[in-house]
C-alpha cells in the first residue's frame, strides 16, 4: 500500500552529464561519490601502511624508486625516520577521516537513509552536494601535502603541539605540509557538519507515514546518533584547528609554552598549553571513533537478522544501547590522556566511564548472539562479514578495557598494544562493516549481484589475514615495543621481537593483496554481474521495495506507508518467512 | 499481499501510530528547515563552547592575563544588533499577518542595522589596532579578536541570507515556499544576537 500524496517538491530527474553524475543533488549519486572517494582513499592508506610495514623489517633497505619519489626523505633510496613518520601521519589521517568517517556514514547513510525511512531525498539536497565536494576538496588539499617542499607532516593524525605548532623550524613536513593538513581537516569539519545537519533533519522530519522512530531499522538509528556525534564533535575539532593555525601563522600562543628551544632557536611564544590541544582534540577524537563504528553496528544488526531469518533480539535495548554509547562517548576522552599528568582521581572518573561504555556494547554483542541463536543461517558473503564484525568487535573492544585502566595504561600507553587495539576495532571491525554493507547493498546500488565465490574467498583470506596482522601487536606491545618508532633495530630489547614483526609484515602483504579480489569483484560485477532482482536477500526494509537501482525520486512518486517494524522475519503463521515494512495488517493463523 | 477473509484474522497488529509527518505540501520541508537551523545553531554553540574552554584554561595559566575589558564602541554595536533583531522579528510577524509592505521596510531596516553592526565591529578592531593591540599582543587580545572575528564571520553568513530575502521581498518574489526561509533566517539572526550577548558578558566578566 502506498500513499498517493507526494512530498514537498517533486524534483524531476536532472539532465546532462554534469548535473546527473558530477554536481548531482540526488542522495544516491552523492552516496556513491562518497563511497568511491573512500574506496580510493583506502587503497592510498593501505599502500602507505604496506610501505611502513616494509620499512619496519627492512629499515636499511635501498629501494631505488623511494629516491625518485622522495629525494630528500629517501636520499640514497633509504627511508629516513622523518619520511616514515610522515607516511604514518598520512596513513592515519586518510584512514580515520576519509575512509572510516565517510564510507559507513556519508556513503551508505546518504544512499540508504532516505530509502529506508520512505523519503524522496535528504532534507537539504544542495547542502548534501556541497558536503561531498567540500570533502573532496579536503582530500585534494591533504594529498597536496605530499607534493609541497618539506613534504607531508609527521606529527601523527593527532598533530600534538608543540611539534605541530612551531612550524618549519621543527623539520621536514612541519612547514607547508602541516598547514595543508590543518586546512584539509578544517574543510573536512565543515563538510561533516553540513552532512550531520542533513542526516538529523531528514531522520526527524522526513519519515513516511507509519514510520515511527521505533519502527526504523537500526541502521537509521545508528546514522542518526552518529550524525549527532559528528555535529557536536567536529565543531570542537574545528575550534582546535583554528587555534593551531593561528599559533603557526599569527604569532599567538594558545598551545605553545614559554621557553621552547627548537633546533637551537629560541621561540618567541609564551603562556600556552600543549595539554589544551590534547583535551580539545580528544573531546572530538573519542566521539570520532564511535562515529566510525556505530553505522557498522547498525548494519550488522540488520544483516544478521536478514540472514538468520529472525528478528533482531531486543530491538528496544539495541536502540537504547546506541543512544548510551553515543552519550557516554562524550564523557571518556581523558582515557587517551591517562599518562599526561592528570590528577589520579580524574583518571578514576574517566576509567569508570570508559568501562561503563562496555555495558551497552556488551548488550549489543549479546543481542547479536541472541539473534543468531537457534537460527538457520544463510551464509552469504554479507552475512560472513557481519559475523566477522561481531568477532572482531569483541576482540578489538576487549583490549580497550585493558587500556581503560590507568594503572595498566601507564605501561601500555604508546606501545603496540594500543596500535593493535585500535586497528582491530577500527581498521578491521569497522572495515568489515563497510564490506558487509557493500556486499549487502551492491545489488540495490548497481542493479547487479557481486560474485559470491569471489566474495567468500575475499572474506576468508581477509579474516585470517587481519587476525594474523593485528593479534601479535598485542603481544609485542606487552613486551614493551613502543609505537611510532621507525627503526627497531637500534634497540637490543626489540631485536627479539623482529621475527614477530616480520610475520606481521608478511601477513599485511598477504591481506593487502587479497583486497585486489574485492576490487576486481566490485568493478567487474558493476558491468557483468548477474542482474539483481528487487529483493535478492528477502529483506524487510523499504529499500528492497523499489527497483534495483531505484529511480531518481526513489518511490516513483508514491511514498510508502509503513505498518510494521523492520525485523519481521519468521512471523508465526505468515505465508512467507518475512513481512515487508509496508505490508499492511496480516492475517495470522494460529 | 494476500487477501484474507475476516474469519482468518486472529491477531491484527496495533493501529498505526502517527508516523513521520504523513502530511502533504510544504509541511515536511518547513519543519526540516526549522530542525536544520536549530541543529546548525547547536553545532555553532559547540564551536564557541570549545573556544570558551580554551579561554578559561589559558586565563588560569601563567598569571600573564592582562584584562582587555570591553571597548566602548561594543556597547553601541550591541544596541544596534538588538535593534536589528527587533526589526527582523517585527518583520516576520508582519509577514504572518499578510502585511507585505511593512515586512519589506522592517526587514530592510533589520538588514541595514546588521550591516551597521558589522561596520561597528570593524571599527572596534581598527580602534584596538590604533592602540597597538593586535591578535598576538597578549592572550586576552588573542581571544578578543578570535571571538569577535568568529562571531562576525557567522553573522556575515546570516547577513547574506537576510540580504537575499530582502532582495526577493522587494522584487515581490516572496511566495509561500520562501516563508520558511524567512523564519529560518530570523531564527539564525536571533541566535547570533544571543551569542553576541554571551560573548559581551564573557569579555565583561572574564576578559
Amino acid at each position: 500500500m502506498s500513499s498517493p500524496v507526494t512530498h514537498h517538491a517533486v524534483h524531476a530527474a536532472p539532465k546532462g552529464f554534469l548535473r546527473r553524475y558530477i554536481f548531482s543533488t540526488d542522495h544516491k549519486v552523492i552516496g556513491k561519490q562518497y563511497y568511491l572517494l573512500a574506496l580510493f582513499s583506502v587503497f592510498v592508506g593501505m599502500l602507505l601502511s604496506v610501505l611502513m610495514r616494509y620499512h619496519m623489517i627492512y629499515p636499511d633497505a635501498k629501494v631505488s624508486w623511494f629516491e625518485k619519489l622522495w629525494p630528500t626523505g629517501a636520499a640514497g633510496g633509504i627511508m629516513t625516520p622523518e619520511l616514515y613518520l610522515s607516511l604514518m601521519t598520512m596513513h592515519g589521517t586518510i584512514m580515520v577521516f576519509f575512509v572510516l568517517t565517510t564510507a559507513p556514514q556519508s556513503g551508505f547513510g546518504n544512499y540508504f537513509l532516505p530509502l529506508q525511512i520512505g523519503a524522496e531525498d535528504m532534507a537539504f539536497p544542495v547542502i548534501n552536494m556541497l558536503s561531498f565536494w567540500t570533502t573532496f576538496a579536503a582530500l585534494v588539499v591533504l594529498l597536496a601535502a605530499f607534493f609541497v617542499p618539506g613534504g607531508a607532516p609527521l606529527s601523527g593524525w593527532t598533530a600534538y603541539p608543540p611539534l605541530s605548532a612551531v612550524g618549519e623550524i621543527a623539520g621536514p613536513g612541519q612547514g607547508t605540509g602541516q598547514t595543508l593538513w590543518i586546512l584539509s581537516i578544517a574543510l573536512f569539519c565543515a563538510a561533516s557538519l553540513m552532512g550531520a545537519i542533513n542526516f538529523i533533519a531528514t531522520t526527524i522530519d522526513l519519515r513516511a507515514k507509519g514510520m515511527t522512530l521505533m519502527r526504523m531499522p537500526l541502521t537509521c538509528w545508528a546514522w542518526f546518533v552518529t550524525a549527532i556525534l559528528s555535529l557536536l564533535g567536529f565543531a570542537v575539532l574545528l575550534a582546535a584547528g583554528i587555534l593551531l593555525l593561528l599559533d603557526r601563522t599569527a604569532g599567538t600562543s594558545f598551545f605553545l609554552p614559554a621557553g621552547l628551544v627548537v633546533n637551537d632557536q629560541i621561540l618567541n611564544h609564551k603562556g600556552g598549553s600543549p595539554l589544551l590541544w590534547q583535551h580539545l582534540f580528544w573531546f572530538f577524537g573519542h566521539p570520532e571513533v564511535y562515529i566510525a563504528i556505530l553505522p557498522g553496528m547498525g548494519l550488522t544488526s540488520t544483516v544478521l537478522s536478514v540472514f538468520a531469518r529472525k528478528p533482531i533480539f531486543g530491538y528496544r535495548a539495541m536502540v537504547y544501547a546506541i543512544l548510551a554509547i553515543g552519550f557516554l562517548g562524550f564523557l571518556v576522552w581523558g582515557h587517551h590522556m591517562f599518562v599526561s599528568g592528570m590528577n589520579p582521581y580524574t583518571g578514576i572518573a574517566f576509567s569508570v566511564l570508559t568501562m561503563a561504555i562496555g555495558v551497552p556494547s556488551a548488550i549489543k554483542t549479546f543481542n547479536w548472539i541472541g539473534t543468531l541463536w537457534g537460527a538457520r543461517i544463510r551464509f552469504t558473503t554479507p552475512m560472513l562479514f557481519a559475523l566477522g564484525f561481531v568477532s572482531l568487535f569483541v576482540t578489538g573492544g576487549i583490549s580497550g578495557i585493558f587500556l581503560g585502566q590507568p594503572a595498566l595504561d601507564l605501561y601500555l600507553h604508546d606501545t603496540y598494544f594500543v596500535v593493535g587495539h585500535f586497528h582491530m576495532i577500527m581498521g578491521v571491525a569497522a572495515i568489515f562493516g563497510i564490506f558487509a554493507g557493500t556486499y549487502y547493498w551492491f545489488p540495490k546500488m548497481y542493479g547487479r549481484m557481486m560474485n559470491e565465490t569471489l566474495g567468500k574467498i575475499h572474506f576468508y583470506l581477509t579474516f585470517i589475514g587481519v587476525y594474523a596482522i593485528f593479534t601479535p601487536m598485542h603481544f609485542v606491545g606487552v613486551a614493551g615495543n613502543p609505537r611510532r618508532y621507525p627503526n627497531f633495530k637500534e634497540f637490543e630489547f626489540l631485536g627479539e621481537l623482529l621475527p614477530v614483526h616480520t610475520f606481521m609484515t608478511h601477513a599485511a602483504f598477504f591481506t593487502a593483496a587479497a583486497q585486489l579480489i574485492f576490487l576486481f569483484n566490485f568493478f567487474w560485477s558493476m558491468k557483468k554481474g548477474a542482474k539483481a532482482p528487487v529483493n535478492p536477500w528477502e529483506a524487510t526494509t523499504l529499500e528492497w521495495t523499489v527497483p534495483s537501482p531505484p529511480p531518481h525520486d526513489n518511490f516513483g512518486g508514491r511514498l510508502p506507508e509503513v505498518y510494521r517494524g523492520a525485523y519481521e522475519y519468521s512471523v508465526p503463521g505468515a505465508e512467507k518467512d518475512y513481512l515487508m515494512q509496508n505490508e499492511p495488517a496480516v492475517a495470522v493463523k494460529e | 499481499m494476500a487477501r484474507v477473509s475476516p474469519a482468518d484474522v486472529v491477531n491484527v497488529p496495533p493501529p498505526v501510530e502517527p508516523g513521520g509527518d504523513g502530511r502533504s505540501g510544504g509541511g515536511a520541508a518547513r519543519r526540516a528547515g526549522i530542525t536544520g537551523i536549530v541543529v546548525a545553531c547547536a553545532s555553532i554553540v559547540m564551536l564557541f563552547a570549545a573556544l570558551t574552554s580554551a579561554m578559561i584554561v589559558r586565563r588560569g595559566l601563567g598569571g600573564d592575563w592582562q584584562s582587555l575589558g570591553v571597548p566602548g564602541i561594543l556597547w553601541l554595536n550591541t544596541a544596534v544588533l538588538l535593534a536589528s533583531s527587533v526589526m527582523i522579528e517585527r518583520a516576520r510577524r508582519a509577514l504572518r499577518l499578510g502585511r507585505r509592505e511593512s515586512f519589506n521596510y522592517l526587514w530592510l531596516a533589520g538588514t541595514a542595522l546588521g550591516l551597521l553592526f558589522l561596520a561597528g565591529q570593524y571599527a572596534s578592531w581598527r580602534q584596538l589596532a590604533a592602540a597597538g593591540i593586535y591578535l598576538a599582543t597578549n592572550p586576552s587580545s588573542s581571544f578578543f579578536y578570535l571571538f569577535t572575528v568568529a562571531h562576525a564571520l557567522h553573522l556575515g553568513g546570516g547577513l547574506l541570507a537576510l540580504l537575499y530575502i530582502a532582495v526577493c521581498a522587494w522584487r515581490l518574489r516572496l511566495g509561500p515556499g520562501r516563508r520558511t526561509a524567512v523564519d529560518v533566517a530570523a531564527l539564525y539572526w536571533h541566535f547570533m544576537d544571543g551569542l553576541w550577548i554571551y560573548l559581551l558578558l564573557l569579555f565583561r566578566f572574564w576578559g
